[in-house]
């Protein structure tokens, strides 16, 4: 369970630049929750990620993981718990080093017994992962010495995605994972994405841009606007809900239309 | 032209100067650092292993070197990874600094002789001087940098190892995942700088002193051994890459014992590894070069048939 209380972060303070990108911000995200998160550009999406994973710590609250306070844990030590992908596919991997040896890294590093920094992968271990490799889909099981720098960009998010949950973390976090990749591609990374977080039973946090996504995946769906969580969706309240009515709500809870051009259009295309 | 003698010189002296090379192979091609620690960090192990030596334990005086070594490589990244001084700086200032160190080690003189002093080498002579006879020096100095380059290769497999690849090869990646980037950086410079360490204690026993000046220039011939043997062998795996590091140093040495052999005087030899090393720092692109002409005059001819 991930609580955050009241957490507020204000980027160059005392300057002409003075920007509260998170507000009293108050969340809690139960086990085995899929929240889907949309909001306009600069509503604080990304700041409130780089919050939880860690990328900097937060003015004022506190930050409570599976009962552990984490509100000035550094980021390194947070990862171990926290998998997390962004909208760049090169982010997420090292491209000169082959699909085993980052597959390896992701799971010595977050493997829950300390194995101490000299252990390396076994045979067995080998095996499991071209075992995860194949249910990608890709062919990627037959590449795995190959360095990843030579694989695509939908098949690095891919990698990078079985890279964060090969050990089941925590909590995930998935900010605009697919927004960088062909439809096509998009909707395979997606498809897997659904897959795994059921499968592993995670609790999973995504941003997205695309109102469809936002209420067809997971089970929660939060808005924001200005730092703050302007709307709640889950259960019975969501159900049944179209595009036009999130929109609508929205308008109403933040007193402005949504400003994000990648929403308005991709809300077009899909009309 | 090339004599036994003159091969035998080549390979040993090689061998030696590859632990250099297999330095800046961590430090350059893996975190993506020029250590400009090098050429001071080189001296250290000289004037550590001549001094150590001197008071009588040859096999001693190589740790003792590997750990000041170390030593020196962890003042570099401390500066430039706790107190933010830039990476190349942080290099020099370390450098300027030992320059005092290494007289100090010598008792403050420029050189330190080991004449009628045990050395490895002639501890291997009285315990394997009838199997090896001529070849003992060249024996020793490749145990020493093959031992070396298998451990490394082991360690890069390592949970260890990986992390510190990736922390050079994808900033972005490990600053979002759980590797501690300060205590990585740390670990291969200390690493890097004890092997080039051991280098010079291997050589100031070779040599029969240490000089205040033996290091200098040693990150230019490092590189070049490391580019010439990357350029020649490949990159690819690990095992690769170190075979290819040994390679290439042992190259370089060829190419300076060619040099002289052109009855090229010793005073030029600075402006001859320069050039060679101008030259092969430069081999990659101009390579590039002449493909893209080629190409381009494919192309032209194709044109001119139409």
């Amino acid at each position: 369970m991930l609580e955050l209380r009241n957490i507020t972060k204000t980027f160059n303070p005392g300057t002409v630049n003075e920007k509260t990108a998170l507000s009293h911000l108050d969340f809690t995200l139960n086990d085995g929750d899929f929240v889907t998160i949309v909001g306009s550009n600069g509503a604080g999406k990304s700041t409130l990620f780089n919050a939880i994973a860690g990328s900097f710590y937060v003015d004022e609250g506190s930050i409570t993981l599976d009962r552990e306070d984490i509100t000035f844990q550094p980021e390194y030590r947070r990862s171990k718990v926290i998998g997390r992908l962004f909208q760049d596919p090169m982010k997420g991997t090292a491209p000169h080093m082959t699909i085993e040896e980052n597959l390896a890294l992701a799971y010595l590093r977050a493997v829950r017994i300390n194995l101490g920094p000299f252990s390396r992968v076994s045979r067995e271990e080998k095996e499991m992962f071209r075992e995860h490799l194949s249910r990608l889909d890709m062919g990627l099981e037959d590449r795995m010495r190959q360095p990843v720098g030579l694989l695509s960009g939908g098949q690095r998010q891919a990698l990078t995605l079985l890279m964060a949950t090969i050990v089941p973390p925590r909590l995930l976090l998935l900010d605009e994972h697919t927004a960088a990749l062909d439809p096509a591609t998009a909707e395979k990374v997606l498809r897997l994405t659904r897959e795994i977080v059921e499968q592993r039973k995670l609790s999973c946090m995504m941003v997205t841009h695309n109102m469809h996504q936002a209420l067809e995946l997971g089970n929660r769906t939060l808005m924001m606007s200005d730092g703050k969580i302007v709307l709640d969706l889950q259960g019975e309240q969501r159900k049944g809900l179209t595009v036009e009515d999130l929109l609508h709500l929205f308008r109403e809870k933040a007193n402005k239309s949504l400003d994000n051009d990648r929403i308005l259009l991709s809300t077009m295309e899909d009309k | 032209m090339l004599t036994v003698s003159v091969i035998q010189n080549a390979l040993e002296v090689g061998f030696i100067y590859a632990l250099v090379a297999l330095a800046l192979f961590l430090s350059y091609s893996i975190l993506d650092i020029a250590d400009l620690t090098t050429d001071g960090g080189f001296t250290l192990g000289c004037a550590v292993s001549a001094a150590v030596c001197v008071s009588g334990h040859p096999v001693l005086a190589l740790f003792a070197a590997m750990g000041a070594g170390a030593l020196a490589g962890f003042v570099t990244a401390f500066l430039q990874t706790r107190l933010g001084v830039p990476s190349i700086l942080a290099g020099i200032v370390t450098n300027t600094g030992l320059y005092t160190v290494n007289l100090a080690v010598m008792g403050f003189s420029s050189n330190l002789p080991l004449f009628n002093t045990d050395t490895i080498f002639t501890h291997s002579k009285k315990l394997l001087g009838p199997v090896l006879g001529p070849w003992n020096k060249l024996a020793v100095a490749a145990a020493i940098t093959v031992l070396v380059s298998v451990l490394l290769v082991l360690f890069l497999g390592t949970r260890l190892g990986i992390s510190i690849r990736a922390t050079g090869d994808n900033p972005d990646m490990v600053r979002a995942s759980s590797i501690n980037t300060t205590l990585m950086i740390t670990i291969g410079l200390c690493l890097a700088n004890a092997m080039t360490s051991l280098s010079g204690a291997v050589l100031a026993q070779y040599n029969k002193s240490a000089d205040i000046n033996l290091g200098t220039g040693m990150v230019v011939i490092g590189l070049a051994s490391l580019i010439i043997g990357q350029t020649l062998v490949g990159r690819g795996g690990m095992t690769r890459s170190v075979v290819a590091v040994l390679v290439g140093s042992v190259l370089y040495r060829f190419f300076i014992a060619l040099a002289l052999k052109a009855n090229i005087p010793a005073e030029c030899l600075k402006l001859v590894s320069a050039v060679i090393v101008g030259f092969a720092i430069a081999l990659p692109t101009l390579k590039e070069y002449a493909a893209f002409q080629k190409k381009r005059a494919a192309q032209m001819s194709g044109k001119g048939e139409q």
